[in-house]
């Protein structure tokens, strides 16, 4: 197992849970253990669930999954007390285009991710929880497996964990190449051997969710997390980041920057310096004409729109979100025609093809975006563009069309000028069929 | 009544059970919220968004067809958003239809047709190739065009929620994502055409019925299917005097949309090339086409004097003929020929239920009892494949009301898998397995119990009296084979007073055996023994073939009358297409005894099926039903029980039909023979696993 | 594999079971469809369905060494695409083809988390980082020599 990063760590990094990276073997129990390991478990043992769950709400930990919902209130839904067998389900699907980094988290520090799991597991009353790998990082889960069989072995899963009476039991669950499957409900789904197709909401997962029993489901980062709020104290957690937007969170930096990687930023930290500092600018000197702020469902800023603190408020008032961490950059030369359609190849093959406007708007805004960039585009459907994404916004069953259709609206309004710069060259425009 | 609550949908005051759906809500108010996956009865999608509608302090569009009401409510489901919103699915969806509708069989029957025309844009801006798929067989009946799928998923929940059979499932994802056969690349199922029937637009389409006509151009019959006992009401489509087409779109009758394969498909048997067309008379020990009159005047001849002689008839009536021919025959047998003679084919033990269920109420269900029940256990009867309509009420009952079932079977049945028990047993061994869930069946509120031909003679009397044992509601049903069993036995077509029974009747040298509609030589070997046989039928059977003069009778589609189903419920039959060599079984023996001389027409009646119903209600035990309601097409229980009935000589036994099986009409239907399962076997685990 | 799901939810093994089966046997064929059925006692129509749902489910062979190129936005903007159009014609074949003698195939994949290291290429379940052409002929010769 690589104990070599896969990137230069940044001087810049406020490290809080990648803070053993790079530590040989960091991956061991061992090295967690001389490393705080398990401290905050042992800590959260002696506290009431309803402290633990205090306690996340005062660290303003928000979801890292994407939709960024604070994690202490989605914890407080659980009904604990419910009859009902509780599951805790991890989200390591991590398939949002420029997102990497749970991959990491399990990578090199996998006995962090199951402590923070323990401690959810405390908190809910749980005794059984289900990591969802997507099936591209079987390494992963290979890897995971003998983290969880190191845990067993020493004591730190299964019965009667570190000697507390606290019983619980991690399984790792392979995905199979579908990135719906990381909509917590699909996931579900696919979790119970069937297609992922999102499920309806109400009933919540934190009621019904894994085998209709009530369901704690966040992201890998998310649990990761835990065990520092629970050791330090929620309120140390939140003071590195904004108000409401607490601690750091694992930038994926990637695209035209010159040190491309995975950064720990605290939350609010300014973009522009994320990019020209902490990745080292943009290669050859050139100009940054958009970012992908956090992974290929969110809406493109522009250059002048991206001096801003990368907390999730100020992205939303911004027009865009700052999702699941995945900060992608694009130089001048990029061309967004190209860009658009990857983008909506990517959501056209991943619909899961259960509502009307996701699975045939995604799949007709591909087909405008590839004959746009053969060279068959027309003037009118620059404005199709627009207004198909827009009859996907909010109508869709789950936010995959929302996914689709957000970035698509924003390139086509803020790039118009790529789109008719194609216009020129158009030739094949003898190729359409009318109906 | 539930809590109520007030809610404005586009301006329109409105008070609204609690919790109900919008989009039933505002059905129910005339309002119309257009939907392409919601469908009454089956659970909830909300995948096809054409229901999504403007709730006042929400910011995005709501779905109607999940949404459920709320005090305070304000729907607006006709605002400029909410039109917007339908143009652009519906332009959504048409981007990879193939908009072949001049030659697609749903054309002017498609709910995507209806919706385009109302809701959708005038044009589409959709210019890109379309994904063309080739069309894919099933099944003999099940054909699958993809692109003109809309995946609204009413195929596969009506298959697996409804029929219970999960035939049908989604395959692939995405924009190729598709309807899947349970084998891949066809079908082993029911082959009832439920997914056909409720596809909203032409993608299954029926392999009996496509490209054989526009809709436009049938008319449109509703009658009663005549396969088997259980009454379903069909609506044929008429062509050209050619039944085209049978569903039951108008959830009218009994079995609401319900159809099995029979009732949808197998009407074809009318038009089979084997049917016969004129009178035959055995000449030179050969059977010759005749003339009617011919033929008619040798009957005659030969009822008068056998009855001027020996006096020895035998009368063998039908299960399939109407309760009006039932009644002219038996009494055509008894007042006219005098004779006692008579029977039918018993498949179930009615004598003996109505007997000793004397002095009871309403203990004997109807279908919409059984569909209300909260328990219902069945006995002996793989109900599935021998009375599919029941089967389906129970599921349905059990789906949408929680009803609990329980099963007391010789093998497995499909019932079981939603069943609270099920008890295995030997024949003989069916009220030990009752008896062992005695505890269980006494803690439930009510019961109907459905049961089959084990059940009989002093095992039908202690399935009663555990039935009293249990202090609950208890209701019966006593199954029987087919379309009018049960009219046959309420009619008279019944050994009383002495008379023979049908096996007697075989085994005799009796002067005259007269068959209506019945096969009763089927299983016997060598000549008849009767001296002389005379037999009404559609076709040339076992027993026709040994006859000496052989009358075409017209085909329960072909003709008016009454029939009684396996539950005591009386529906009329409306003729569907005109014949022109056959004729009515009442017809023939009218004319028979026309042939005899006015005093036996005096004695029967004119044969005209109203005149006969009328008698039939004045005189019949409990069938003094009200005439409104059978003559726009209800269903009338009759009140059989109340007086003594005296058991009867001779067997009771099923046929053993299965869903692709109904006896010789059965065989005489290309699309049940078609299909692979066909004939299917009882008690059999499915063979799904291979 | 079963024991991990709770009392009769053994349906929730059928995507692992396939996917590690596939492993074994290569593709997804109806034989395996059955088996999976049994094991997770489900109808193999509700294996079906998942087979043609996941996009790592193959019901054909793949090479020996599946090549996967991702060529989504982060591996785009860094010559995913390049590297992609090198692979057809070092492998001399399309996307999801499999070369002659049945050692490699081909796919052009959706992003699979290297964004901050792309372009990527993942071979089988090995992912390899800022993937160059020259590397990638690199890496499909030690392959094709190991044989
Ligand atoms: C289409 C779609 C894909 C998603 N993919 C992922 C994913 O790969 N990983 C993830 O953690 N969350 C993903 N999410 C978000 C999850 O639905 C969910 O919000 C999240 O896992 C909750 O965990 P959190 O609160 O810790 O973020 C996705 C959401 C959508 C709509
Ligand atoms: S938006 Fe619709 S089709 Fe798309 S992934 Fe969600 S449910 Fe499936
Ligand atoms: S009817 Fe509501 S989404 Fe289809």
């Amino acid at each position: 197992m690589p104990t070599t990063l896969y990137n230069e760590p940044s001087p810049l990094e406020t490290k809080v849970l990648s803070k053993r990276f790079g530590l040989e073997n960091s991956h061991r129990l061992d090295t967690y253990l001389a490393h705080d390991g398990f401290k905050a478990f042992l800590k959260a043992r002696q506290m009431t669930p309803e402290q633990i769950v205090e306690e996340v709400k005062t660290s303003a930990l928000r979801g890292r999954g994407g939709a960024g919902f604070p994690t202490g209130l989605k914890w407080s839904f659980v009904p604990r007390t419910s009859p009902k067998p509780k599951y805790i389900v991890i989200n390591a699907d991590e398939s949002e285009p420029g997102t990497c980094k749970d991959r990491l988290l399990m990578e090199y520090d996998p006995h962090q991710l199951i402590e923070g799991i323990l401690i959810a597991g405390l908190a809910m009353d749980a005794h059984k929880g289900y990591l969802y790998i997507r099936g591209e990082y079987r390494y992963l889960i290979d890897h995971t497996d003998r983290a969880i069989g190191e845990a067993y072995s020493k004591g730190y899963l299964g019965k009667n964990i570190a000697g507390t009476g606290f019983d619980f039991d991690l399984y790792t669950h392979s995905g199979a190449g579908a990135y719906e499957c990381g909509e917590e409900t699909a996931l579900l789904d696919s979790l119970e051997g069937k297609r992922g197709i999102p499920r309806m909401k109400p009933p919540f997962p934190a009621v019904a969710g894994a085998w209709a029993s009530p369901t704690l489901l966040n992201n890998v980062e998310t649990f990761s997390a835990v065990p520092n709020i629970i050791r330090d104290g929620g309120a140390a957690f939140a003071a590195l980041g904004t108000p409401k937007n607490g601690g750091t969170r694992l930038v994926c930096i990637s695209g035209h920057v010159n040190k491309p990687g995975v950064y720990e930023l605290p939350l609010g930290y300014p973009m522009l310096k994320a990019i020209y500092e902490v990745a080292g600018g943009i290669p050859g000197g050139k100009k940054l004409k958009a970012v992908v702020p956090g992974g290929s469902s969110c809406p493109l800023l522009k250059a002048e729109e991206c001096d801003i603190p990368m907390d999730y408020d100020t992205l939303a008032k911004a027009g865009s979100m700052l999702g699941s961490g995945g900060m992608v950059v694009l130089d001048e030369t990029t061309d967004m025609v190209k860009f658009a359609l990857r983008i909506m190849r990517f959501y056209a093959h991943e619909s899961c093809g259960w509502c009307i406007p996701c699975r045939e708007g995604t799949t007709w805004l591909r087909k405008i975006l590839q004959r746009f960039d053969d060279g068959g585009g027309r003037k009118e459907d620059i404005p199709v563009l627009g207004e198909v994404s827009k009859n996907m916004l909010g109508r869709t069953f789950c936010a995959l069309g929302d996914a689709a259709a957000m970035p698509t609206i924003s390139i086509v309004e803020k790039f118009r000028e790529d789109f008719e710069k194609r216009l020129a060259g158009a030739s094949r425009a003898s190729e359409l069929v009318t109906v | 009544m539930a809590e109520t609550v007030k809610l404005t949908i586009n301006g329109k005051q409105i008070e609204a059970e609690k919790g109900t759906l919008l989009i039933e809500v505002a059905r129910q108010n005339g309002i119309e919220i257009p939907a392409f996956c919601y469908y009454q009865n089956l659970s909830l999608q909300a995948a096809c968004r054409m229901c999504l509608v403007e709730v006042e302090k929400t910011p995005k569009l709501q779905v109607g067809c999940t949404l459920p009401v709320a005090e305070g409510m304000v729907v607006h489901t006709d605002s400029e958003v909410v039109r917007q919103s339908r143009k652009g699915m519906v332009e959504l969806l048409l981007t990879n239809h193939p908009l072949d509708c001049p030659v697609c069989d749903k054309g002017g029957e498609c709910e995507l047709q209806d919706m385009t025309f109302r809701y959708g844009l005038g044009e589409s801006r959709f210019v890109e190739r379309k994904q063309h798929v080739d069309e894919e067989q099933w099944s003999p009946v099940v054909y699958f065009d993809r692109p003109r799928c809309i995946m609204c998923y009413r195929c596969v929940r009506v298959c697996n929620e409804g029929l219970d059979v999960t035939a049908l499932g989604v395959g692939n994802r995405g924009v190729v994502s598709q309807i899947l056969p349970n084998f891949h690349d066809h079908l082993e199922c029911d082959e009832c055409g439920a997914c056909i029937d409720i596809c909203p637009v032409g993608a299954l389409t029926s392999g009996a019925y496509r490209y054989k006509t526009r809709p436009w151009e049938m008319h449109h019959v509703g009658t009663i299917c005549t396969h088997c006992a259980d009454g379903c009401r069909t609506t044929l489509g008429v062509r050209n005097e050619k039944i085209i087409r049978g569903n039951n779109r108008d959830s009218s009758g009994i079995n609401g949309e319900f159809l099995c394969v029979k009732g949808r498909y197998a009407f074809d048997f009318t038009e089979h090339p084997e049917r016969l067309q004129s009178p035959l008379m055995r000449a030179g020990g050969r059977l010759e086409p005749v003339s009617w009159s011919q033929a008619l005047e040798a009957v005659a001849k030969k009822f008068i004097e056998v009855k001027q002689g020996s006096g020895h008839f035998g009368v063998i009536g039908s299960c399939h003929t109407t309760n009006e021919e039932n009644f002219y025959l038996q009494k055509f047998a008894r007042q006219v020929l005098g004779t006692k003679n008579v029977d039918h084919h018993r498949s179930g033990d009615l004598a003996t239920l109505f007997d000793a269920l004397t002095d009871r109420g309403k203990v004997l269900a109807t279908v919409e009892d059984l569909a209300n029940a909260k328990a219902v256990l069945v006995v002996a009867s793989d109900l599935a494949q021998q009375h599919p309509m029941l089967a389906n009420q129970i599921r349905a009952s059990r789906r949408l009301r929680g009803a609990r079932v329980y099963t007391v079977t010789p093998g497995p049945v499909r019932e079981d898998k939603n069943a609270v028990a099920s008890v295995r047993v030997q024949k003989g061994g069916e009220l030990a397995g009752i008896e062992s869930l005695r505890d269980k069946l006494k803690a439930e509120s009510d019961l109907t119990i459905v049961f089959g031909d084990a059940i009989q003679g002093e095992s039908l009397r202690k399935l009663i009296a555990f039935g009293d044992s249990l202090g609950l509601a208890v209701k019966y049903i006593c199954l029987v084979d087919y379309s009018n069993s049960r009219g046959a036995f309420d009619m008279g077509l019944i050994p009383r007073d002495g008379g023979l029974s049908r096996e007697q009747m075989l085994a005799r040298d009796l002067d005259v055996l007269w068959v209506v509609g019945a096969n009763p030589l089927k299983e016997v070997r060598g000549e008849s023994k009767a001296g002389f046989l005379v037999v009404q039928d559609l076709f040339l059977t076992e027993t026709a073939q040994r006859a000496d003069i052989v009358l075409p009778a017209a085909s329960a589609y072909e003709k008016t009358g009454t029939v009684t189903n396996v539950c005591g419920e009386v529906q009329k039959l409306k003729a569907a297409i005109n014949v022109m060599g056959p004729k009515a079984d009442l017809e023939i023996m009218g004319l028979i005894a026309r042939e005899m001389g006015p005093a036996a027409v005096r004695t029967l009646g004119m044969w005209l099926p109203d005149k006969v119903f009328e008698e039939i209600r004045k005189t019949v035990h409990g069938y003094d039903v009200p005439m409104p309601v059978v003559a726009t097409g209800g269903a009338a229980p009759t009140m059989p029980l109340n007086g003594r009935v005296a058991a009867l000589p001779g067997s009771i036994s099923s046929a053993g039909d299965t869903l692709f099986t109904s006896g010789t009409l059965g065989r005489y239907s290309k699309v049940l023979n078609s299909v692979m399962e066909s004939p299917g076997a009882l008690y059999e685990e499915k063979g799904r696993h291979s | 594999m079963l024991a991990a799901y709770p009392e009769g939810r053994k349906r929730s093994a059928v995507v692992p079971m396939l996917i590690y089966a596939q492993d074994e046997t290569g593709a997804v064929t109806p034989e395996l469809i059955a088996e999976v059925a049994k094991r997770c006692e489900v109808e193999p129509l509700q294996v079906d369905e998942v087979v043609g749902y996941y996009s790592m489910l193959h019901r054909k062979p793949l090479g020996k060494y599946h090549v996967q190129v991702c060529t989504n936005i982060s591996c785009l903007l860094v010559g995913g695409e390049e590297l992609y159009e090198h692979a057809k014609k070092k492998l001399g074949i399309g996307n999801k083809q499999v070369t002659a003698d049945g050692q490699f195939s081909l796919e052009e994949v959706e992003c699979m988390g290297a964004c901050s290291w792309a372009p990527a290429v993942e071979i089988n379940y090995d992912f390899h980082h800022y993937v160059t052409p020259e590397r990638l002929d690199q890496l499909i010769d030690a392959l094709r020599k190991a044989n």
